[in-house]
């Protein structure tokens, strides 16, 4: 049994209620801090912890706390980013709505490390059933005295609120859910200035992810080096694992990282293997923006060491044979998927998302999201492979913000990894016209039609 | 651009108001603007879940804004409605995780028996049918969004329960 | 602070971005600029036509930048080293941005009034390709009567963000915007309001492309058979310095004076651009010299040119003498040291 540090609490019925998560010591890690701690010291706590970012970009929490701009003596605030979009990415949500006060205890120990005495938790729209919980949670917190003036008797004040979204994957990303929170389009900014110097309303502002936060509690009520003693080299600590696609037990789990891909697909603690035990064929670890990796990449890297749960093994061979853990959005594939059909749905996703600020990615989307809708529906010629080929690779990079990147290696690793069903779809576009195509008949089946010819 | 054949009774009650207020409430009194979105959520809920211009141009109007500030973020957001829609409104995800596990068959199975197309509504204005990129269930697939909440791991038995349910109108649309 | 851009060095002010370092220096380095316009604040970052590579971040930290970076939004450092034309990377870029800026383009210039001084044709001209990659439908925009002075033409706007943040910056009450999200994004009133502001004409100057042009000017003349002139009158609104554009005696245009990166000297007041036709309205001061490098100034006038003869002239305008006289092709160049220059 892996270690539960965010979900050991999560069985514990009523626990989605102020009592019941108070007497199962919730807002313990408020009082340490308040009472006992420095907001440095927090903010040291966390560092020593070696957390990373759990939105996707995995970059140091406590690193990126440091950069706020203390010294201009503007008001700093504290953003939740739980603006979960990310396709195959669902843990942020399971967390909020079972267990909410772990988060508004999380917000209230970070923005006193911050200091930051106004915070935001940011929703998507969608989830407006969870934003609901969230803002009974939030009252029942104010009415037992962790939220408002004075909190616990000292001078520390914060107002917490929780602020929804209406429907945009982009406000994901932290300048332009700032925009979205001052009640704009969700464009994003151009960097720098970064938000930690001027984020919301021109403030010194903190984005971080729901699940980041709400580590922040077990962090403080124990220490950055019990954290750091979990895990494996720089992944430090558990992570929210949201599974999806053919396997026997989807859903949200909790791992140490450094578990093996292998034991989390197949142990019937976590996935069961697969589903009606067809073949894996493919895995997309972090999230649809992830490169996707083969089957015979996804136990073993490139050079023959076991896959690990971790941001270094997932990465292991670079794009080239490696992947990256990103959200933690594990999909799943079995031999009945088509790869190109996967592709141009993310391509679809990423056209329909594109803000349309920056050109590389307003244009670029929408073109890929063409040339494979093309190629999924038996209009594709040779040349299309290349041509998308160096479009995904023109807009990566060249954008504003990630998005546009996140567009463009979906697209690269399926043609590195799958060109030949590409190819496939090129050359017998009568096969490949009802949609279920693989269903039937597995590209292991057909893939000798395109074997090269010897002369 | 204008939408000029629809017409819109516009309704803000004291209750709404009081509720815009609350949310306004959220930020500070220079910054009445960034409760755009929730306030939109709120107005939309209160009319029928869908927003004319002289809707937004009240909402301008309560939060001090430009009417086209209210435009720009409406036309944005997926979430808002520009015309009228039926009163029940099945959004599908149909994003590869939900793909895989058959989200576009129960899409046609719904359509079909109702039988409109995707992005119809049916005559009678009460249900409509969309295809929707990723709602964050992709381990509950097949899904779908009907006012404020899911409906997960859904099968084509399930989607006719919800349709007679709402028929019968027992579905709760929104958590007030 | 010392910033050195394709190995030319020079000393710039803290604060300086690298696109406006550039244009200190002048010449090839100077990045091409769709969206950025020194006079609105908050433009720029969004074309990504500028891109340029920072090989050194600066002397206290000289590692190199891994992205491109748009010249426009990036500060210089001090000891940065910046190439521009002479990196392969930023002319593959720039080709890039050009490909897709001009995918869903209509290409329609031979009736665009903004040819032969649109910037997106000067880019596509400098890193363009003949042919086109794309076999898709190209997108189009519903057309939108947005008043009586300006047309919009949204299947050529590049979303440059530009005439709003005039509108936000130079009138009060905006009334258009950008609507729609992706690539379906366009300016609009959403409610067919008319944009009718005392300044709003600066909308049409501002903007690159032929998205916003005149409607008092609309199908008159190609702008490179009008004869630019400075004028001036006495204003109440605004500064009163403007270009009259000339087609013999009669004024066809008013616009303001543009300096050589498009970008316009001051603003100028709707009654001065619009309702102002009349010579006698003006003080002529004299020709308008353009430096720019485009399409309108392979014909200018008051360029040293020698004089050619089109054989076939008489003909083409048999009988019309009175327009032969008001066009300005007496001149054209072919000389080689012409050529060259360019």
């Amino acid at each position: 049994m892996g270690r539960k540090i965010l979900l050991d609490k999560i069985n514990i019925p009523g626990i989605k209620t102020y009592e019941v998560y108070r007497q199962n010591g919730g807002y313990a890690s408020v009082e340490k801090a308040l009472k006992t701690l420095t907001p440095d010291e927090v903010t040291e706590e966390v560092k020593t912890s070696g957390l990373r970012g759990r939105g996707g970009a995995g970059f140091p929490v406590g690193l990126k706390w440091s950069f706020i701009d203390k010294k201009s003596g503007k008001p700093r605030h504290l953003v939740c980013n739980a603006d979960e979009s990310e396709p195959g990415t669902f843990k942020d949500r399971f967390l909020m709505e079972y267990i909410p006060h772990l988060l508004i205890e999380g917000m209230i120990t970070s923005s006193y490390a911050l200091g930051a005495n106004l915070s935001y938790i940011y929703i998507r729209g969608e989830y407006m059933w969870v934003f609901k919980i969230l803002e009974r949670a939030i009252k029942e917190a104010y009415a037992a005295g962790w939220l408002g003036k004075n909190i616990l008797g000292t001078d520390f004040s914060l107002d917490l609120h929780v602020h929804c979204g209406a429907g945009a994957y982009i406000c994901g990303e932290e300048t332009a859910l700032i925009e979205s929170l001052e009640g704009k389009r969700g464009n994003p900014r151009i960097k720098p200035p970064f938000p930690a110097v001027s984020g919301l309303w021109a403030n010194p502002t903190v984005v971080n992810n729901v699940e980041s936060i709400a580590a922040v509690p077990w962090i403080i009520n124990n220490s950055g080096a019990d954290y750091a003693a979990i895990g494996i080299g720089r992944s430090t600590g558990t992570k929210l694992i949201s599974a999806s696609g053919h396997i026997k037990n989807p859903g949200v789990y909790e791992i140490e990282l450094g578990l093996s891909v292998e034991e989390f697909m197949n142990s019937d603690e976590y996935l069961g293997g697969m589903m009606n035990d067809r073949p894996l064929k493919a895995l997309v670890p972090g999230g649809s923006s992830v490169p996707i990796l083969p089957a015979h990449l996804i136990y073993k890297t490139a050079n023959g060491d076991d896959r690990l749960m971790t941001y270094e093994s997932l990465s292991d061979g670079g794009f080239a044979t490696g992947s990256m853990l990103g959200s933690g959005g594990f999909i799943v594939y079995n031999d009945t998927t088509c790869i190109v059909r996967n592709t141009w749905n993310f391509s679809r996703f990423y056209h329909h998302e594109s803000c349309g600020q920056c050109s590389p990615c307003r244009e670029g989307t929408g073109w890929l999201e063409k040339v494979l809708h093309r190629i999924e529906n038996g209009h594709g010629r040779m040349e299309d492979i290349d041509l998308l080929w160096d479009i995904q690779s023109k807009i990566e990079g060249n954008t504003i913000c990630p998005l546009g990147d996140a567009a463009a290696w979906p697209v690269a690793a399926a043609i590195r990894h799958f060109r030949d069903e590409f190819e496939y779809h090129v050359r017998f576009p009568e096969k490949i016209k009802n949609r279920d195509h693989f269903v039937e008949e597995p590209f292991e089946k057909v893939r000798h039609l395109i074997a090269k010819q010897t002369v | 651009m204008e939408n000029t054949q629809y017409k819109q009774e516009i309704n803000i009650t004291p209750e709404l108001m009081t509720r815009i207020n609350e949310l306004i409430g959220h930020y500070p009194d220079d910054k009445r603007k960034s409760a755009l979105l929730p306030v939109l959520h709120e107005v939309q809920d209160a009319h029928e879940n869908w927003l004319s211009y002289p809707l937004m141009d009240k909402v301008a109007e309560i939060l001090n804004i430009q009417p086209i500030e209210v435009y720009e973020v409406v036309s944005f957001y997926t979430m808002y409605n520009q015309k009228p829609i039926g009163k029940y409104m099945f959004e599908f995800c149909r994003t590869s995780c939900c793909a895989v596990r058959g989200a576009e068959d129960l899409m046609d199975y719904t359509c079909e028996k109702l039988g409109i197309k995707e992005g119809e509504t049916t005559p009678d204005g009460m249900f409509t049918v969309v295809g929707v990129e990723c709602l964050g269930a992709c381990g509950y697939a097949p899904m779908m969004q009907v006012g404020d909440f899911y409906k997960e791991h859904l099968t084509k038995e399930k989607v006719d329960t919800i349709i007679a349910e709402c028929r019968e109108g027992k579905i709760n649309l929104h958590d007030k | 602070m010392k910033v050195t851009i394709d190995g030319h060095e020079i000393e710039v002010e803290p604060g300086t971005t690298i696109l406006q370092a550039a244009r200190m220096i002048g010449g090839e380095s100077v990045p091409p600029a769709m969206c950025y316009y020194s006079k609105l604040k908050g433009s720029g970052g969004k074309c990504r036509c500028c891109l340029v590579e920072v090989s050194k971040g600066s002397d206290a930290n000289p590692t190199p930048m891994p992205k491109l970076m748009a010249s426009c939004v990036t500060g210089v450092m001090d000891g940065m080293e910046v190439k521009s034309i002479s990196s392969p990377r930023v002319q593959e870029a720039r080709k890039s941005v050009t490909e897709f800026l001009l995918i869903n383009h209509p290409l329609d210039c031979p009736v665009c009034d903004q040819a032969g001084e649109c910037d997106l044709q000067n880019l596509s001209f400098n890193h363009g390709k003949s042919e086109t990659r794309f076999i898709e439908e190209k997108r189009t925009f519903e057309p939108e009567n947005i008043g009586e002075n300006i047309q919009l033409h949204m299947n050529r706007c590049i979303l440059c963000y530009r005439c709003v943040m005039t509108a936000d910056q130079l009138t009060d009450g905006r009334v258009h915007g950008v609507v729609n999200r992706g690539d379906h994004s366009q300016i609009s009133t959403c409610i067919s309001k008319a944009i009718d502001n005392e300044f709003s004409g600066n909308m049409i100057d501002v903007c690159p492309v032929g998205a916003l042009t005149d409607k008092t000017f609309r199908f008159k003349s190609r702008v490179w058979f009008n004869k630019p002139f400075n004028a001036h009158r006495d204003c109440d609104k605004c500064c009163g310095k403007t270009t009259v554009w000339m087609f013999g005696n009669e004024i066809q245009r008013v616009t303001a004076r543009k300096d050589e990166y498009h970008e316009v000297e001051e603003f100028i007041c709707n009654s001065c651009r619009f309702d102002h036709k009349d010579v006698n309205d003006w003080v002529i001061e004299g020709p308008r010299k353009f430096e720019k490098f485009s399409v309108i100034n392979q014909n200018n006038y008051t360029r040293k040119l020698d004089k050619v003869t089109i054989e076939t002239e008489k003909q083409i305008l048999l009988g019309r003498d009175q327009d032969r006289k008001k066009i300005s092709m007496v001149e054209v160049p072919l000389k080689n040291t012409e050529n060259s220059k360019s």
